[in-house]
Order: C-alpha cells, then structure tokens, then sequence
C-alpha cells in the first residue's frame, strides 16, 4: 500500500460532527438530531413547571406533541402545534437549516430557510409516540450539568480539540 | 525554533513508521467491515497486526487471537489482544516520531519512571463489562454496519460509568465516539469514514476498559516552587471540555525549569459553546485567573504524576507576578527538561510539544496556513482555534510570533496557543487562554449575552425536573 499518509481516512484528529450554535435556551430548552427523529422539549408559556415533548419523524415526517405526563397537546390536529414551529425554528438556530431539513429528509432540503418554511414541506400527519423516550433524554442531558469538574488529566480529549473559532 | 530544526523535524519519517502506519491502516479498513465476518484481505490485515507485535510480550497470544479472528470465531478477549496489538505499534510510532523531534530541536526528557501504585480506587467492574460488550458488539458488526439502534445501545453504560469519577475517561471517551457514530447514522451512507480516527477511540476504550485498569492510580509526588504559564490547549466534544495548560515548572529545590501540564475538565451540553465553556469550569478561579491575567502560580505540595501532569488542586496554588508566555518561552523554553508520557497514553495523537516560533512568514496555501522559516516550512493547525479564545485565521495570518504546540497527524503541524502580531501598527498578543475569566472583546461579550446564560436556563430547568 502506497496510501496518502495524510488522506483523510488516515487521520486521527478530523471534524466529524460539526460544533452546534449557541442559542436562546429559555423557550426550547432541548433540540437534537437523534435516532431517526428531530426531537427536543418545549417549555410551556402558561405553566413552569410543565413541558411539552415534541418530535418530528425524518422520512414520514410524522409527528407529534404531548407533555412530559404524556397528555396530548391541546393544540396539536392535522398540522403542527406552535411548540413544534417552536422546535423547528430553533433546531436550525443551533444546527443552521440545512443540517436540519437533509436528517428530515425534506424535498428540496438545501433551500428550506426557516422553521416556519420547513414545517410547510412536511408531508407526514400526527402520529401516536411516547414521550417518555425524548423527556428521558433531556433529563439525562440536563444531567451533565450535574457531574462535579475534575483535575484528573483526560489523554483521550487530544482527539477532540476545539474547533469553534470562525468569526 | 529555527529553519535548522525545522528541516531536522521535516526530513524522511523516522525508519518502520511508514510501515508501521500501513499495517494499522489495513487493520482499520478491516474493522470498517466488521470483525465477524472477514474478507481474504481483512484476514491477512489482522494476521499481520499480530505477526508484527510478535516479537513482543504480547507475541504468541496475539497470533493466536489473529488465527481465531481470522477463521470466524471471534471472543472479546481476542478483540483485547488486537486492539492491544494495534495500540503497541502506535505506542511505537509515537516513540520513534518524539525521539526525532527531540533530537531536532535538542530537547532532553526524563525517562520515564513508572509511579509506585497508589491505594486502588473500587471501580464496579460490572460497568467495565457493559461498556466493552458495546465495544465487541461494534468491532464484529463494523462501522459501516452501525446505525441507530447499536448507537443506543452504548446509552446505559456511557449514563452509569459518568456517575462513577473513577470512570470518567472511558466515559467521555465513548460518549464523544457515540455521537460521532449517531451522527453519522446510519454509517453505510456515508460516503467515506473516518477509519483511522474510529479505530484509535475504539482501540482506546478498549484499553480503559480493561478490569483492574483504572482504579490503582498514580497519586503524584508532591512538588513546590513557581509555574510559569506557555498557553492553554482547549479539548471539547459535545458534552466535555478539558483545559489543559502547558507550562514551566521552577522547582523550589533549584534546578533545571521542568516543562508540566495540568488538566481541567467538566462535563457539558452541546449549546454550551464557544467562550460560555468557561462558565462550567468556574470550580477553578485560582488557575482562571492567572491563565486570563498572565500571571505566575505558586505551588505548594502539588501532586505531579509521573507522565508530567500536575494534579490541579486550588488549595495548593497562588497567584503570583505578571509572567508574559512569550517571554518565558524566549528565556526558558530551551532548557527546560520534559517529562515522557505514560506508556498506554503513547499515541502520535499524544504528542504536543510546546515550541516558540519566531521570525516567519505567514502563507496562505490550499485554504490553510503556513509558516516560513527560511526554506522551511510547517502547516499551521488552523482548525485547531478554540470558539472560547481570541485566536482566529486571520491574527495568525498577520502573526510575527507563534507560541504552540508541535503535533503529528500523517505530518508535523503547529497548533497555536498564542501569537504574536500587529495591528495598526501597534503590538498585540492574543492567548488561547484570555478569556477564561470571560471575553474581553466588545462583538463576543455581545453576542454571548444575545445568546443568554445557557448554564442558569438549564440549571433551573433541572431543578424543576430532575429531581422529581
């Protein structure tokens, strides 16, 4: 084998997931790309203490909201809640529109501008989902902010370094 | 650094390395198709691997492990010598590429001194098997067979080893290579993999899950006298970020200056990102403070591990006198003798050497950088700029100085903690580390407070939540 020692497949340290943008947390204070679905939380405006769970399929494009108690959203029929205009507007704050709409597979992905532009390409209807699955997430992502700081040097961190600055 | 060492550090790959990297290289591409069912070439890649870690310790058992891969009946054992096999011809790599660069640029290092073990810290081991069954499960299946449901799988054991601090490496090692892998999913639609990277963070797991691995730690030998700050070196995935700070260490006892790091770290979320990350590091304002004031530290009794590493802790440090980076690095970089890792940590990855480059000429090439020395040149790690610091492409552009680290990935890079430059005729200096009590710069202080405080938004959402 004659392989370029620097191809990129040859290298230990490259970018595999892009770094996300920082974004208002207040109202969505959860959004990801996971397991097949853009999924997050929605605080409620009226109640503290309550959040809406919500989720979009990628492909069907069904989708759905309830609160983390798993009552179905009042607002939710054929088309999408306010709390899902609200997690797809600010999925693309944090992952830029085209991350978003290509996970979703959305017609036309690279063009979709905003959340209220990628609510109106999906062609998918409600669809019964427990929101145990996602609130569980979230809860074990607000976890993270649990565990205490260490001093105790991570070797294996040289494989992530940071890579933010783009200004 | 001068064009002479320079050129010592660019000439021809030291002897095997090229070889070396070709074996391991074939082995990757082998677990990209999985480990369960090989093909003729993958066969021969692994038998390989092991043939060629044959004279060592690991010797006869690697042969062993490769023949029962190689006919189809793969256990988690065999996968354990392999991946030590593979991790023992990097190890090896990286001695041969940081013998070069010592010689290059004369620098002496201690050999190194393995640490009387210190009391074992109980780790549940039933942890380290969840963790490593993931492991086996992703080598026989191979990256290109991953998708959601294998990701998922990994979520129990990263959730219950980040609970346990004796496991926090293995932890957030596999948490950053889950998301890679969830990211990524499903792999077979990927166009190219990152098979290099995979298999290191793979091979690296694997060796922290080891029983009896971790636990039975180094607990330093306490040190005094005054460090003196080169530059801040910032790591950070998703749901991590480590501060690792390279300095000089004046040992009160006298002697030669003693080239140190010391790490901090804390756990995060992905929407903390660029200079908020200091905000989840803020149990460490002693070392905050004199990495954002360029001042000297004081320490007394800090424990120093064997690899180099001072074990920050708070209470034994004060703050001292202003002590510029580029002027230590001017006066006692030279001299100043360094430590030699821990053997398992022994990667080309492993590698960063501080070094003072001066006297250059920036270049842009192919959308990078390069600095010129003379007829010498090196590429700068421009992708290597921290979101929390003021560095950017285009101050190293201008740049006259370069306080950095020396690396290696396929070739030697330089990645800048600190640079030297001017603008509108006036001197500026700009360190990696100059906002770590919060950014000076009037645009970042903005658009950090557009943003909002990410950390008391969720810390309040968790109060109300989670423990319900």
């Amino acid at each position: 084998m004659n392989a370029d020692p620097t191809a990129w497949e040859r290298r230990s340290v490259t970018l595999v997931v892009p770094p996300v943008q920082p974004r208002k947390l207040a109202k969505v204070p959860f959004v990801e790309l996971a397991d097949g679905r853009l999924q997050g939380v929605v605080s409620s405006g009226s109640d503290i203490g309550r959040v809406y769970v919500s989720f979009i399929a990628a492909g069907t494009h069904g989708f759905s909201c309830s609160t983390n108690n798993n009552r179905p959203c009042g607002g939710l029929y054929s088309s999408p809640c306010k709390h899902l205009h609200a997690l797809a507007a600010e999925a693309i704050v944090q992952y830029g529109a085209g991350r978003v709409a290509r996970y979703l597979r959305v017609d036309g992905a690279d063009t979709v501008e905003s959340g209220h532009d990628l609510i109106g390409r999906l062609n998918g209807g409600p669809e019964q989902g427990s929101a145990a699955v996602v609130f569980s997430r979230f809860l074990r992502h607000l976890s993270y902010l649990e565990l205490p700081a260490t001093s105790a040097p991570v070797a294996e961190l040289h494989w992530f370094p940071s890579t933010g600055a783009v200004r | 650094m001068i064009e002479v060492q320079l050129g010592a550090l660019n000439a021809d790959l030291p002897p095997g390395v090229e070889e070396a990297l070709d074996l391991v290289a074939a082995f990757d591409d082998a677990l990209a198709g999985g480990l369960g069912r090989l093909s003729e070439q993958g066969a021969r890649a692994v038998t390989c691997l092991a043939a060629a870690v044959a004279a060592s310790p690991l010797g006869d058992r690697a042969v062993e492990a490769a023949e029962k891969v190689a006919t189809g009946s793969v256990a988690g054992e065999h996968l354990t010598i392999l991946a030590g096999a593979r991790a023992a011809l990097l190890g090896a790599v990286a001695d041969a590429l940081l013998a070069r660069l010592d010689e290059a640029l004369g620098r002496s290092r201690a050999p190194w001194r393995e640490a009387a073990a210190g009391a074992a810290a109980a780790v549940p081991e039933n942890l380290l098997a969840g963790a490593r069954a993931w492991l086996h499960e992703l080598a026989i299946t191979g990256w290109r067979g991953v998708g959601h449901d294998l990701v998922a799988a990994s979520d129990q054991a990263v959730e219950t080893m980040l609970a346990e601090p004796a496991l926090r490496r293995p932890a957030v090692l596999l948490d950053g290579l889950a998301a890679e892998l969830r990211a990524s999913s499903p792999v077979s639609t990927m166009e190219k993999l990152p098979a290099r990277r995979w298999a290191d963070l793979w091979t690296r797991a694997l060796m922290l899950t080891q029983p009896g691995r971790l636990g039975a730690g180094d607990q330093g030998v306490p040190v005094s006298g005054r460090l003196l700050i080169l530059g801040a070196d910032v790591h950070e995935h998703a749901t991590v970020v480590q501060v690792q700070v390279h300095g000089l260490l004046e040992p009160k006892e006298g002697g030669e200056p003693r080239l140190v790091r010391t790490a901090i770290s804390a756990t995060k979320v992905d929407t903390i990102v660029g200079p908020a990350v200091w905000g989840v590091l803020g149990d460490y304002p002693v070392l905050l403070g004199a990495l954002a004031r360029h001042l000297s530290l004081d320490l007394t009794d800090m424990p120093l591990l064997a690899g180099g590493d001072l074990l920050w802790d708070e209470g034994k440090a004060v703050t001292g006198a202003l002590a510029a980076p580029f002027a230590t690095a001017r006066v006692q970089l030279a001299g100043a003798l360094a430590p030699a890792g821990p053997p398992l940590d022994r990667h080309p990855v492993a590698i960063a050497e501080p070094v003072l480059v001066e006297g250059y000429k920036a270049a842009k090439v192919d959308g990078g950088i390069e600095f010129r020395l003379d007829g010498q040149a090196i590429t700068v790690a421009a992708d290597r700029l921290p979101g929390c610091g003021p560095l950017t492409p285009q101050l190293l552009a201008t740049s006259t100085a370069c306080l950095g680290l020396l690396r290696w990935d396929g070739r030697w890079l330089l990645q800048p903690l600190a640079v030297q430059s001017t603008v509108k005729r006036q001197p500026v200096a700009a360190h990696n580390g100059d906002w770590a009590l919060g950014p000076t710069d009037p645009k970042v202080v903005k658009s950090l407070a557009r943003s909002g405080d990410a950390v008391a938004v969720l810390r309040e959402r968790a109060g109300r939540l989670l423990r319900k």
